[in-house]
């Protein structure tokens, strides 16, 4: 549990974000802190909590604390129970927030403010921000902030549009005022409870004004919420565990005068399980009715995305163009990086000859060419390919369009055991499996997120990448396949491919042997399509090309110049003309040992040593193979890693050592061997269990050397390679 | 009759809830009571989820939870 344990080290003046999902809250966030926290049109981007600092004005800064989106404080997913855990720890704990400030989407005011409506009760000053005004302008039905917030009992009420980046000023001077002059909501609930209500809920408000020194309206809100669901008290046992109130006496009264509450209620002919939305509803109205809002129906409008939603979620067209918009990514990968590849590769080149000139001989030239510009550049080629794949992802979420492919596929994903709100985080594994892992949060049953986790790391990230890109240059023709595709981009769409499908049928297995806790269900609003914004599409490229950057200059280099010395050393007294001595040092040797057990999938010693150091990371795989040529061919010149491949032949057959059937078995190998040691680290942390990451590393492992074993020996005996 | 008995453009009210299932309470959270006004959207084949707009925005939702709601036209 991440959730509540940092409350203690918050010093000084705080305040929080919280909304409703794709509310804006992160958007808000990032204006407040001059921060960069990802932001995109998907219910559901953030699932974990961020801190950050905001200048209110000369006088005043604060810490900002941004939240997973959530509709209700009672919380249906496990990013929600970040949420109302949150909550709990600061009704129970000894620092609560000077201000929420709670985002509103103002273009769907009712399903928003419920959620004020809650955090109303809490007794900490509420500052309302109408977000999205963009939105609201367009269909012009405004409503005068100072009125709402007359009505509801909120410290202020004000208009803003992140987007259009107005308003944050106001926002600032607003909550700066309101934590020197605290404005108090009303001491009581702003709606009335009919006689048998109340007197089926007193002795819960009773318990929990006196064992938690709760307000009044606070009592009756969380008597309100507690019958709604078992999550609810759920989040009362969480808080326990985390050391704060209340104790194993206080829980079993609890449970006790819940369940006497909720069976009164039943007898009457009430429904506990929505008590509380019928009453907040009703309020809602009444406070919009008196603000002056247009009592029209909206459901017959329709809008823009609507329109746009009756070709792209088509039952036909829509599957269709989602696979098209795939193969087009996938394509792009290969057709647009071409030029770029080849200036960072004749870069390197340059870099290398530089050195060599102006270095003098010797283990230091030797170690910065071989090792450091001949391991780090291998990868560096291919930063453009990973920009091209985080571009177009982008695109995908910020638009709008990932909710609809969710929306789309949940269908399918439930048959295999999956959940439409899979389908963000598994694209999302095609950039890296760790966040999605994490975006596997919004996942409402535990079950279908366990399966999303386990089979998640299937998916091709951008670190294999660098493998197919060097297998497919190297041993794939350029040509047209059926007059259309370019064989290169049609085999690395296969083995991303191979990856998808398999994680599919696995889950669809896995889910047979993992038994369902609890519910699950689809509900998931749809964003409306949004032209995604140019900063924030390049915001992500740019982050995720320095992670990839900042990668090669760390682990990257620290492995190549680890493998330098290895592959270097001991030298040779005497050199035998026919046998290279790197067969003789060290990397030489681990290589050689472990060769017998990977000859069989058609690879050699060379590899072998990559797969061993690609379990730092799997891109590592290129630099070893890069650094191991550099190094055998004698630091006379930076060796050209594609032409080493291909010329590359066996010591005592003379044969090619490589084949297009050997570049094919080792992708294979690569689709899915568990070798990213990061991921699993996050899959312990995400299910609290070592069992998981254990089990995938073993189903991966088998997985990989079974199907590489079967793609090299059936390929031979077809007559490849 | 429930929302997933209504064709694609189909507008109605909602009247309540077929049984106690654990879905209910966060449709009503997002408003969906008795009274409010549903328009059908879409509906995935095959007994895929469906798309409702609801209180001017657009909801998805299992086609098992749109059995359980009752509406009148």
């Amino acid at each position: 549990m991440t959730s509540a344990s940092s409350i203690k080290d918050r010093t000084g003046d705080w305040i929080a974000l919280l909304g409703n999902p794709n509310s804006g809250k992160t958007a808000l966030f990032n204006l407040l802190t001059g921060l960069n926290q990802k932001v995109s049109n998907y219910p559901g981007i953030t699932v974990e909590r961020k801190m950050g600092r905001a200048v209110l004005s000369d006088q005043c800064q604060v810490e900002v604390l941004d939240l997973p989106g959530t509709y209700s404080l009672a919380p249906e997913s496990f990013d929600e129970r970040i949420v109302s855990e949150e909550i709990l720890s600061w009704l129970h704990g000894p620092s609560p927030p000077r201000v929420i400030v709670s985002v509103v989407d103002a273009s769907n005011l009712e399903r928003n403010l419920y959620l004020t409506s809650q955090l109303l009760d809490l007794n900490i000053p509420v500052v309302v921000a109408l977000t999205m005004m963009d939105l609201v302008k367009q269909n012009d039905h405004t409503i005068p902030p100072e009125k709402l917030c007359e009505e509801l009992g909120a410290a202020e009420v004000l208009h803003m549009s992140a987007r259009e980046n107005w308003g944050v000023k106001e926002l600032k001077e607003a909550i700066a005022r309101v934590i020197n002059e605290p404005v108090n909501g009303k001491p009581d609930l702003p709606f009335a409870l009919s006689g048998p209500v109340r007197s089926s809920l007193v002795h819960l408000m009773e318990f929990f004004k006196k064992e938690f020194g709760y307000g009044s309206r606070l009592s009756w809100a969380q008597a309100l919420r507690i019958i709604t669901r078992d999550s609810v008290l759920d989040g009362f046992l969480q808080a326990q565990l985390d050391g704060q109130k209340p104790g194993d006496e206080q829980i079993r009264d609890l449970q006790k005068l819940r369940d006497a509450s909720i069976s009164e209620l039943k007898s009457q002919g009430h429904n506990p399980k929505t008590l509380e939305a019928h009453l907040r509803y009703r309020w809602l109205d009444g406070v919009l009715n008196r603000s002056g809002k247009p009592k029209k129906q909206t459901v017959d409008r329709s809008t823009t995305s609507e329109k746009a939603d009756q070709i792209l979620t088509h039952p036909f067209l829509g599957p269709v163009i989602f696979i098209g918009l795939l193969t087009l990514m996938f394509q792009s990968i290969f057709t647009w990086a071409t030029a770029p590849m080849d200036w960072i590769t004749q870069g390197f080149a340059i870099l290398g000859e530089w050195v060599l000139v102006s270095l003098p001989a010797g283990m230091l030239r030797d170690l910065t060419v071989e090792g450091i510009i001949g391991g780090v550049g291998a990868i560096l080629i291919f930063l453009p390919q990973i920009m091209i794949l985080v571009f177009f992802m982008t695109l995908l979420e910020d638009s709008g369009y990932m909710a609809r492919v969710a929306f789309m596929l949940d269908r399918l994903m439930t048959k295999m055991g999956l959940h439409g709100r899979s389908v963000l985080p598994m694209m999302t594994g095609y950039a890296c499996a760790i966040p999605g892992v994490m975006a596997a949060r919004t996942i409402d049953s535990w079950k279908e997120r366990l399966v999303t986790i386990l089979v998640l790391p299937l998916m091709s990230c951008s670190a294999r990448l660098p493998v197919y890109a060097l297998m497919i240059g190297t041993f794939i023709p350029r040509k047209k396949v059926l007059g259309l595709f370019d064989a290169q981009g049609l085999t690395l769409v296969m083995m991303y491919l191979l990856g998808t499908v398999t994680a599919l049928v696995l889950s669809k297995v896995f889910s047979h042997f993992i038994h369902q806790k609890g519910q699950s269900s689809f509900i998931m609003e749809m964003p409306p399509y949004r032209l995604p914004l140019a900063r924030s599409v390049l915001r992500q490229v740019s982050l995720r090309s320095k992670l990839f950057v900042i990668n090669a200059g760390k682990i990257i280099m620290a492995i190549s110049i680890v493998l330098w010395f290895l592959a270097s050393y001991p030298k040779l007294e005497k050199t035998n003309e026919d046998i290279n001595p790197i067969h003789h040092s060290y990397a030489g040797k681990i290589g050689h040992a472990i060769e017998p057990f990977i000859k069989p999938l058609g690879f050699d010693w060379k590899m072998g040593i990559g797969l061993i150091t690609s379990f730092a990371a799997r891109e590592v795989m290129v630099s070893t193979l890069a650094t191991i040529y550099n190094v055998e061919a004698g630091g006379k010149d930076i060796v050209h890693l594609k032409e080493a491949l291909l010329k590359d032949k066996n010591p005592q057959t003379g044969m090619l050592l490589y084949s297009p059937l050997v570049a094919l078995s080792l992708m294979v190998f690569f689709v899915y061997a568990a070798q990213c040691m990061a991921t699993f680290a996050i899959v312990r942390n995400e299910t609290n269990s070592w069992k998981w990451p254990f089990v995938m590393i073993v189903y991966m492992t088998a997985l990989a050397y079974i199907s590489s074993l079967c793609v090299y020996q059936g390929g031979r005996l077809l007559g490849f390679g | 009759m429930t929302i997933a008995s209504l064709e694609a453009g189909e507008i109605a009210t909602v009247e309540g809830y077929l049984n106690e299932q654990a879905s209910q309470s966060r449709l009503v959270e997002m408003g969906l009571l008795p009274g409010t006004p549903v328009r059908m959207i879409k509906k995935i084949p095959l007994n895929g989820p469906v798309e409702i707009k609801v209180r001017n925005f657009y909801l998805s939702l299992r086609r098992k939870d749109a059995r359980n709601i009752l509406i009148k036209k």
